[in-house]
């Protein structure tokens, strides 16, 4: 009966790598509903910007505070991770601090691991507080009504929490080894325990029991709070930990003035012009635009999961700025919502999409919120992972143009001049030299 | 700004003497059409002129971009305005073009390509730079020394191409302050004219871009508030006069500076 314990760890353990792995799988086949781009040319450039963008959070610290708190977050996050692979193994095996053996360089790792655990501590604190104390516009936003606030605030709890199990448990441990009590007696030095040894004096004059039983719930609250932790990112904003890497790195590397040119009308209008052009033949149905979520590529379907709703695109929108009812903010979480709900039609009809009457455009995104774009960029320039508001606009104004005629009549106005006399307003294409000849 | 008669020749007049140009201004639908954007095409042409760069423009072979009809989504009206474009532009071999507007410029240089059409792509502030550099056009600060001048910058030139520097190293030859506003170069607000919005109002909102816009520049009180680009050009001068304010500060592109600078 005595491994009983160690065989729970590893169950449980197996578990939430198992549901973890199912629900990233779903993701994968939703990400993959969305039509073929090449995103896989120039590798090189793609890895610099990978390391630039994504590890390097180039785009974060634009905004000094929330970058350098987010970089202590992130970099807490990558680096204590490390602590982990130690929790796993000492759960397996029913060892206490199994890299122990590491000796200084042990105690230079925990070292750094409390004082990192502090600064996601005070970061997730701060960020908490902007959040629902402090009155910031993109975090008062009515994009965030309901779930994605709570979703938000949830995180920051529970990495509060997670932190503040971390450093107890090592506070508990702290006092058990200065009493040389049993296997915890690790002769470690004090100052493996930078914050841990402060926060030591916490436990008062508390029994041995309490402090085995303090080090103890919290070692399963870390650990567990990781396994469940890890299992709620892919139901939540915060998928962006795994996605901002892939995401920035098959992005877009062109100019962002360069909007794609669609192919398939390529062949029909050179038909057209030239009736000896034989266009390749197209399987299926083809559709100019997007009207739903499958229209769209799977980068902007990528795009859409890794967005972590900070709200920087909007907050930069000149029409949200003005109060327009567009924000690329709730474009992306409106895509990734009817992803989500196409994915579960999915999963419930047998990994077929049964019609279910909706679409992207319409039930989710109005026509007043995509002709409000100045199609400026300043969405794409601010975004931290690279994510591409405007290429889903654009798509979905192509399938109201294209497909249903639903322009706004000045805009049909201005494409009638161009069709007529080549300019977007009513002026002949013979008059276009009469500036040479006016005062 | 002089209104000596200036001369234009067109492709067509080169075509005929078999001779080719050095560039092809291509002066865009605002350009051509707007009063107010006309008066900057002209001082693009005086600069060329005035350096002896043998160029010419397209004239009535000239038609719209079809960025504004990319930019709304009619896809299949913008390769037809691009492939005619095109061919007109590869009949006459067309190596090298100046654009008068970034928006031009952008589809120009960065849409035709896929479709046919390779050619060298400037946008007038990065030719005005180029000719300063080059030593072929000298400027001194004359009629703009000491004034406060702030650049709009354009999306299509700036945050689309990356083009932040040229518009404002042409401006510093003017021996003028330049002053920045809070949002500018990648962070620069948008004029409120692009993504085809020229052509249409607004959707309901607490207030106009251009005014948002404007206002932030006015914030600085300069004398001059410097464009790039023709609907900027409106967008900015409908904002300075929301604010009653067109006595102090005028709206001019860069084109105009340096026309003006050089006493052509």
């Amino acid at each position: 009966m005595e491994y009983i314990i160690n065989i729970i760890f590893i169950v449980l353990l197996i578990s939430g790598l198992l549901l973890f792995t199912k629900n990233v799988v779903q993701i994968r086949r939703n990400i993959l509903l969305g039509k073929p781009v090449n995103r896989t040319d120039n590798q090189t450039q793609r890895w610099k910007t990978m390391f630039r963008v994504a590890m390097g959070q180039s785009k974060m610290v634009t905004r000094p505070l929330p970058g350098i708190l987010h970089l202590f977050v992130y970099i807490g996050f990558v680096v204590i991770n490390i602590e982990v692979i130690e929790i796993i193994i000492d759960g397996v095996c029913g060892t206490h601090r199994v890299f122990s053996v590491l000796g200084s360089l042990y105690t230079f790792l925990i070292a750094t691991f409390e004082i990192l655990a502090a600064l996601v501590f005070l970061g997730c604190v701060i960020f908490f507080t902007r959040r629902n104390v402090v009155k910031i516009k993109r975090f008062l936003s009515n994009d965030l009504n309901g779930w994605p606030r709570s979703d938000a605030n949830y995180i920051l709890v529970a990495e509060i929490a997670l932190m503040a199990a971390f450093l107890f448990m090592n506070a508990a441990d702290f006092r058990l080894q200065q009493v040389h009590f049993s296997h915890y007696d690790l002769g470690l030095s004090s100052s493996a325990f930078p914050i841990s040894s402060l926060l030591a004096s916490l436990y008062g004059d508390a029994s041995i029991p309490f402090l085995v039983m303090a080090e103890r719930s919290t070692w399963w609250f870390h650990i567990l709070g990781i396994l469940v932790f890890m299992n709620y990112l892919p139901y939540s904003k915060h998928f962006h930990v795994i996605l901002a890497f892939p995401n920035v790195f098959y992005s877009n590397l062109k100019v962002k003035g360069e909007f794609t040119n669609l192919a398939v009308v390529t062949n029909e209008v050179k038909a057209m012009l030239d009736p000896t052009f034989v266009p390749p033949v197209v399987e299926g149905l083809t559709r100019f635009g997007a009207k739903d979520v499958q229209d769209l590529s799977w980068k902007q379907l990528m795009d859409a999961y890794s967005c972590t709703e900070c709200g920087r695109c909007t907050s930069a929108c000149p029409a949200n700025i003005t109060g327009k009812k567009l924000s690329p903010r709730k474009i992306m979480m409106d895509t990734r919502d009817r992803l989500e709900e196409v994915g579960s039609n999915m999963t419930k009809n047998g990994g077929k999409f049964i019609d279910d009457g909706k679409s992207l455009f319409g039930d989710y995104i109005s026509g007043e919120e995509i002709w409000a774009c100045t199609s400026c960029n300043a969405c794409v320039q601010e975004c931290p992972v690279n994510i591409d508001p405007l290429s889903i606009i654009i798509d979905l104004r192509r399938f109201q143009v294209m497909e249903q005629s639903a322009a706004p009549t000045e805009l049909n106005m201005m494409m009638t001049n161009m069709e007529n006399n080549g300019a977007p307003w009513q002026f002949a294409q013979s008059d276009r030299l009469n500036w040479v000849n006016e005062n | 700004m002089s209104n000596e008669a200036i001369h234009v020749p067109t492709m067509a007049d080169f075509a005929a003497r078999g001779e080719t140009p050095e560039i092809l201004f291509w002066v865009g639908c605002a350009g051509s059409f707007d009063d107010r954007a006309k008066k900057i095409t002209k001082a693009i042409v005086r600069i060329l002129s005035h350096v002896g760069i043998k160029f010419a423009v397209l004239g009535v072979e000239e038609s719209c971009s079809g960025d504004p009809a990319k930019r709304a989504g009619n896809e299949f009206l913008f390769q037809m305005q691009a492939m005619n474009n095109i061919t007109v532009l590869n009949n006459y071999s067309i190596k090298k073009i100046v654009t008068g507007c970034p928006h031009c410029f952008n589809t120009l240089k960065n849409e035709y390509p896929e479709l046919g059409g390779q050619y060298e792509v400037v946008h007038h502030t990065q030719l005005v730079q180029e000719l300063i550099d080059t030593g072929k056009l000298r400027v001194k600060g004359g009629a703009f020394l000491g004034k406060k001048i702030t650049f709009h910058d354009p999306c299509y030139l700036g945050r689309a191409n990356d083009e932040y520097e040229a518009p404002r190293s042409v401006i510093q030859n003017l021996d003028v302050e330049l002053a920045e506003m809070k949002r500018s170069k990648q962070n620069g607000l948008c004029c409120g004219a692009g993504g085809a919005q020229m052509f249409k109002e607004a959707e309901k909102g607490d207030k106009e871009v251009n005014v948002e816009r404007t206002a932030e520049a006015l914030e600085l009180k300069p004398d001059i508030i410097a464009t790039g680009c023709p609907f900027c050009m409106t967008m900015m001068t409908d904002g300075v006069k929301h604010f009653n304010k067109e006595e102090k500060t005028k709206v001019i592109d860069v084109a105009e500076l340096i026309a003006a600078a050089i006493d052509l």
